[in-house]
């Protein structure tokens, strides 16, 4: 290995050591859109291939999703990918504006160009790509693998506690995963998945309570392309904080860096030439991990849900962000030369499902997990006359028409909604299905509560889920984005630490400033708490988009954001 | 070997999560240690005496999963003989009600140095472990652990 400075590459220099630029985005430059030859085009390297999905959140359809406007690095990662948007990410990465990249990977012009660019994702898209790389590289040559949360985030994964996409991941021929929302569906639900699912599920980092005692395989080795590549399964280290704990509470999570190394150093020793984590950390953690962990050649990001067009090297390790939802695939050659890692290629593939022809065996499975839930899945609700879309670090449109629906719904005062990462995008015009309602709210702890807090507690909460994403050292972050308020505006200053963040806290309906004594109706959901009692929420925002019509909402101003 | 611990309350069913929001709403009602706090309990066992960083290796999880039992494994690096061994290790946190959490006495007979407990932690605060070794010097070594009610999901 050489030594690990902790220094990034540019993103260019990166595509360099790899000897050459790669061809789809390259090609759709100079032609408008892109053909499914030129999202396959690929030079390839050496003879083996890892292929990467993450965080798709069981889209089986294409979707659209918008990348976030709002991505604010802390510390050592102010400033740098995936903490670019728009046009600085456009720069960065010397991307043209108004095509085809700046639209799958930036919210700039978001609603044109995907009249342009249509929907992205979708199960048979993807099948359609792993099969003509499959079939280009040899099947003996490639690796799929799954960075978690693939299982949760749809309808149909609820209804069938992720069965619909095990199903999917089966006949994609899927290799290995790992987990996060899955572990939502309760201990025993992940244990029968792992026990009957025809791909490895893999976590180095979850122990048993009493014993200590591994619960899951922590590394698989495969043989591929004629290496040997280990694959270490990190699952999302902070699940029982930012998730239920009590769904699996026999469970204790965490980064566990010291067993980490050891797995690496163990991985070598049983001849691995290639050694992978294939991880859910987000991508900051796993920055600072790549420059502590020595010998990990490539690490798979994910849970952060970042697309970046080309890997970020922390030393020689290779960390590669795949975006979420469907989008993109990554394509990873490598070059195995006596037992290293001589060489790379990397390609984010751009899953445009107008471009790609379905693959008509995934077509057909789409359909049949989906023709039980038919009915609810197109029930039309309401129309949307706005862009409707949640990633950010604050408050995105559809968290604002949750807020506005708890409000409403549960007579209250103030609205809290969970800072998820996940859902798809409506344009202004589309009508808003329960399915749409569902890929933002479908969880297994949806009941939306009813209590009464003080303003003080109130900024306690921001406070606190303030410094789960913007404390400056990533292995002290957690969980999502920023939690959605309605009701009430706030300032916050990024730089400052826990405890002096919020500021400004202003009851909306008044104008006034929040009273620290006085007490507010609160309603929210996704509490971590057991026996919460209340209306799941997605029928809540069914009633409200249904009463409303036309869903009108402009992107909030109530959140002054400073020290960014 | 001593424990220490405050009287549990229950986890209220409101808001996001909450264990350090129960932490803050009850802060009114306890007063907890500080810094001054472990350093005056450090004064009655050593008085002045001076302490060196090293020797210990306090493994704590970043942020605790559960803050009602937050595991806590202390190693000191020592030989374990007649001559030369670790007499005493002491752990403190210092945002607790009280800041003892546990003392460990050691002999050459122990083996080695190590220990294992969970404790219990009021809110995101520093645990400290100090090491006294047979020849009388000491040594000390400080994490923090952060309490928190959660990060929205993700």
């Amino acid at each position: 290995m050489i030594s690990r400075r902790d220094f990034v590459i540019a993103a260019m220099a990166a595509g360099m050591l790899a000897s050459g630029a790669r061809g789809a985005f390259a090609q759709a430059a100079r032609s408008g859109k892109m053909t499914q030859d030129d999202i396959l085009r690929f030079d390839p390297v050496g003879t083996l291939t890892i292929l990467h999905t993450t965080d798709l959140h069981a889209q089986l359809e294409p979707i659209y999703f918008r990348e976030p406007s709002v991505n604010i690095g802390v510390g050592d990662a102010r400033g740098l990918p995936p903490h670019l948007v728009d046009e600085a990410f456009l720069a960065y990465y010397k991307i043209a504006a108004g095509g085809p990249e700046a639209y799958s990977l930036t919210s700039l012009d978001f609603d044109a160009l995907a009249g342009t660019y249509g929907r992205m994702g979708g199960a048979d898209r993807i099948a359609t790509l792993v099969k003509a790389i499959r079939a280009a590289r040899g099947d003996g040559n490639v690796l799929l693998l799954d960075g978690g949360d693939g299982l949760q985030g749809s309808w149909s994964s609820l209804q069938t506690k992720g069965e619909d996409m095990v199903r999917v991941f089966g006949a994609l021929g899927l290799d290995a995963m790992v987990g996060h929302w899955e572990f939502t569906y309760g201990a025993e639900r992940v244990q029968e998945i792992v026990e009957k699912a025809p791909f490895a599920f893999l976590a180095q980092n979850i122990r048993s309570a009493e014993w200590q005692e591994p619960v899951f395989e922590a590394r698989k080795m495969f043989e591929r392309g004629g290496a040997k590549v280990a694959v270490i399964g990190q699952a999302f280290p902070r699940t029982p904080i930012s998730n239920p704990r009590w769904m699996i509470p026999d469970w204790e999570f965490g980064l566990r860096e010291e067993d980490l190394q050891k797995q690496v150093d163990d991985a070598r020793a049983a001849g691995a030439d290639v050694v992978v984590l294939l991880s859910h950390n987000g991508f900051d953690v796993d920055r600072k991990l790549a420059g502590r962990v020595k010998g990990i050649d490539v690490i798979l990001t994910g849970h952060t849900h970042d697309a970046l067009p080309a890997p970020v090297m922390v030393g020689s390790t290779l960390l590669i962000a795949t975006g979420s939802h469907g989008k993109f695939i990554s394509r990873l050659d490598l070059d195995v030369k006596d037992g290293k890692v001589a060489g790379f290629r990397y390609g984010l593939l751009p899953v445009f499902s107008d471009a790609i022809a379905p693959d008509p065996e995934m077509t057909a499975l789409v359909r049949e997990i989906r023709a039980p839930f038919a009915a609810d899945l197109g029930r039309v609700v309401g129309r949307t006359g706005s862009l409707l879309y949640r990633r950010g670090n604050f408050n995105g449109t559809f968290d604002d028409m949750i807020c506005q629906a708890m409000l409403t719904e549960r007579d209250a005062e103030i609205a809290l909604s969970p800072g998820f990462r996940w859902g798809g995008t409506l344009r202004p015009g589309d009508p808003i299905t329960f399915e749409a309602i569902a890929n933002a709210t479908a969880i297994t702890y949806p009941a939306c509560y009813r209590n009464m807090m003080t303003g003080q507690q109130l900024k306690d909460v921001l406070e606190d889920v303030a410094d789960n994403i913007f404390n400056a050292d990533p292995y002290f972050q957690g969980g999502g984005d920023m939690v959605r308020v309605g009701g009430v505006g706030y300032a916050i200053a990024i730089d400052q630490p826990m405890g002096k963040r919020i500021s400004d806290l202003t009851y909306l309906k008044t104008g006034q400033p929040l009273d620290p004594s006085k007490t507010y109706a609160v309603a929210g959901w996704a509490s971590v708490n057991q026996g919460v009692e209340g209306p799941a929420i997605w029928e809540l925002v069914e009633r409200y988009v249904a009463a409303t019509g036309t869903v009108d909402i402009a992107p909030m101003a109530s959140v002054k954001v400073s020290g960014a | 070997m001593q424990l220490r611990s405050w009287t549990p309350s229950r986890r209220e069913t409101m808001g996001l999560g909450l264990t350090a929001l129960l932490a803050a709403a009850l802060a009114p009602c306890l007063v907890m240690a500080t810094e001054e706090a472990v350093a005056a309990e450090l004064k009655k066992l050593y008085g002045d005496k001076p302490m060196a960083d090293g020797k210990i290796k306090l493994d704590l999880p970043e942020i605790a999963e559960n803050g009602l039992v937050v595991p806590l494994n202390v190693d000191v690096e020592s030989p374990m003989t007649d001559g030369d061994y670790v007499k005493a290790v002491h752990v403190f946190a210092d945002g607790n009600p009280l800041p003892q959490v546990v003392t460990y006495k050691f002999t050459p007979q122990s083996g080695k140095a190590a220990a294992s407990v969970r404790m219990r932690l009021a809110q995101t605060q520093n645990v400290i472990a100090v090491a006294e070794m047979s020849n009388g010097t000491l040594y000390t070594a400080k994490a923090q652990v952060k309490v928190t009610i959660g990060g929205c999901g993700g």
